[in-house]
């Protein structure tokens, strides 16, 4: 299991490696002069000169490179131009409200698609099945942004049943928190519902279909314990680490559902640094979820590996 | 993936008639099919079809609801929306077409060469896509139009390059599963050259499995133009797009709900009606289902 983890780890070297290089060469994609862009509306040749400076600018390519990655595995992301705070702090700021949405949103996802994917195989060919699978297309489908600005007509609008936007810290009011919470976290979960409810149906169709339930069948065991005792615990592994793969992408998600819904998270500071032009920031944004991206890959395998037995050798 | 064991036979004529007839009888995919050749129709004709121009404001009709005259009501200028909504068709058509035809310029000759050529070059490739894939989607395509600079164009752009990833590995997956055939061997033995071998008697042979992607793949382009746009960083004002509706509908979501309503039904309706596609065309081309 540690030789695993080790390995693992090593792989992933070159991946971030490789990242890295992608995400400094962003800015070079920038037109003209790099030191004009990220100064803004700003032209003051003495601020253009400490940029250039302070972003190696004047030196060759890999240099500038080196120097960057270098600040970067120190924990120094540069600083923001706008907001004059360094990116890390304004990062960690953020990070929990994301992942306080995010965690909700998974919640969510994994209750509705589990739920609904079980449902739908044992009721195979039913209106049932038939209701879940559109749900779950439908889930997929829908753009979230779309979904949010329709819940907050509904339920902020017509009914006034919940807060259309805004946050409110868990530290502050733990109840107001999850409220101001709950729409974004059913935008935000809807799509992976949809994914997790096919995944579950597949593998329930198959661990239903296969020997160990026709035995556990043939011992005259109840119904109810075949599905739950025998064919759940096989196919739902596979889904939960497909929930841990998913839950990175929810933090590209969270960038529309912040927008619309006003919360200041992770999502709402990479807009705000691209409509600012904020280059840093946008820059800090992508390497941190990727960094999470990847880490949530490793705990998926790791959880792959720790749930079959077989694997374990 | 299912997909991979349709691969070994090079569809000819009378497969395609077999895959016809077996798409023909998905209900769900042929309706989804029938949607999106109205919506290409819509952004081919839409001078014809919109009675008024999409640009055009009256500040005499401002946020009218839907009526007789203007049939999706009118936005905070006074514009038609039936007419934005038909013009935006383009935008979002176009988006998709031209990014998935980036994805799968970049994506196909590179995954075509990790598979079939292997070693370091397999290597290097794969590792790069593992790093591409590594950063979220729409992360990675907002910080790329961001840095390239918003416009539609470069939206295209910054969707089609963050897509090509998924395409490399895919190719590749299925490269080399046909690569271990033996009408490929037989093709090298008698004496093809490399480039022939895999352009002639692989690729053909990963083109169903790559349709099929591609039309989930669009559903997902044509999402992310709308998001793009919606943030700003695609279509900009006062070209309609479905996002950018979406965008400046939220401000009168209280007095004005129908502005919001259609632009999304609309991004709603296109991307259902790929997924139905291209899962029905992935049913169809599977052999346990036949």
């Amino acid at each position: 299991m540690t030789r695993l983890i080790a390995r693992r780890l090593i792989e992933l070297i070159p991946t971030l490696l490789i990242l890295s290089v992608i995400i400094f060469l962003l800015q070079r994609l920038l037109p003209g002069d790099p030191a004009i862009a990220l100064a803004g509306d700003d032209n003051d040749p003495e601020l253009l000169e400490q940029i250039r400076k302070q972003y190696n600018l004047d030196q060759p390519l890999p240099i500038q490179y080196l120097s960057w990655i270098g600040g970067v595995l120190h924990g120094d992301l540069g600083n923001s131009m706008r907001l004059g705070r360094p990116v890390l702090d304004l990062i960690l700021d953020r990070l929990p409200v994301t992942l306080q949405l995010a965690v909700m949103a998974m919640l969510f996802a994994l209750v509705v698609g589990l739920t609904a994917g079980i449902i739908s195989a044992i009721k195979q060919g039913t209106i049932w099945d038939y209701l879940a699978n559109i749900v779950a297309l439908a889930g997929i489908s829908l753009p979230n942004f779309w979904m949010g600005i329709m819940m907050i007509l509904f339920f902020s609008v017509m009914l006034g049943w919940l807060p259309a936007s805004g946050y409110v810290s868990p530290a502050e009011d733990l109840q107001r928190s999850l409220l101001s919470l709950l729409m974004p976290a059913i935008v935000l979960g809807s799509g992976i519902a949809g994914v997790i409810m096919r995944h579950t149906r597949s593998a329930m169709l198959q661990a239903l279909e296969s020997d160990y339930v026709r035995t556990a069948r043939a011992k005259g065991l109840f119904e109810s314990r075949v599905v739950i005792r025998h064919a759940m615990r096989n196919a739902l592994t596979p889904v939960i680490t497909l929930g841990a793969l998913e839950f990175g992408g929810l933090l590209g998600g969270a960038v529309l559902t912040e927008q619309i819904f006003n919360i200041p998270g992770f999502g709402k500071l990479i807009v705000d640094a691209v409509y600012n032009r904020d280059y840093a920031v946008v820059q800090g944004v992508v390497l941190v979820t990727a960094i999470v991206y990847v880490g949530m890959s490793l705990l998926a395998d790791i959880g792959y590996v720790l749930a079959n037995p077989r694997l374990r050798e | 993936m299912a997909i991979a064991s349709t691969a070994p036979a090079v569809p000819h004529e009378g497969q395609f008639a077999r895959f016809w007839k077996r798409l023909r009888r998905r209900k769900a995919a042929l309706a989804g099919l029938v949607f999106i050749v109205i919506v290409i129709l819509a952004a081919i004709f839409a001078p014809v079809i919109a009675q008024f121009d999409p640009l055009s404001q009256d500040y005499t009709a401002i946020r009218q609801p839907p009526t007789a005259l203007h049939w999706f009501g009118t936005d905070e200028l006074g514009r038609d929306i039936f007419a934005r909504i038909v013009f935006g068709a383009r935008a979002s058509m176009l988006a998709g077409v031209i990014s998935l035809s980036i994805a799968l310029a970049i994506g196909v000759p590179f995954g075509l060469a990790a598979g079939y050529l292997g070693g370091w070059i397999d290597l290097s490739i794969s590792r790069v896509v593992d790093a591409m894939l590594a950063i979220p989607f729409l992360i990675l395509a907002i910080a790329l139009a961001a840095f390239l600079g918003p416009s539609l164009t470069n939206s295209m752009i910054a969707i089609g390059v963050t897509a090509a990833p998924l395409f490399v590995r895919l190719t590749r997956g299925q490269v080399l599963s046909v690569k271990a055939e033996d009408y490929v061997a037989a093709a090298r033995s008698l004496g093809n050259p490399h480039w022939r071998v895999a352009f002639r008697h692989i690729l053909p042979n990963v083109l169903p499995a790559l349709i099929v992607q591609a039309t989930l793949a669009l559903a997902a382009a044509i999402t992310s133009e709308a998001s793009l746009s919606f943030l700003g960083l695609g279509q900009q004002p006062p070209a309609p797009s479905w996002g950018s509706m979406l965008n400046t509908a939220q401000r009168s979501l209280s007095n004005a709900p129908w502005i919001a309503v259609w632009p999304g039904m609309m991004i709603f309706l296109t991307v259902l009606s790929f997924n139905l596609l291209g899962d029905g065309m992935r049913d169809a081309l599977d052999p346990r289902s036949r």
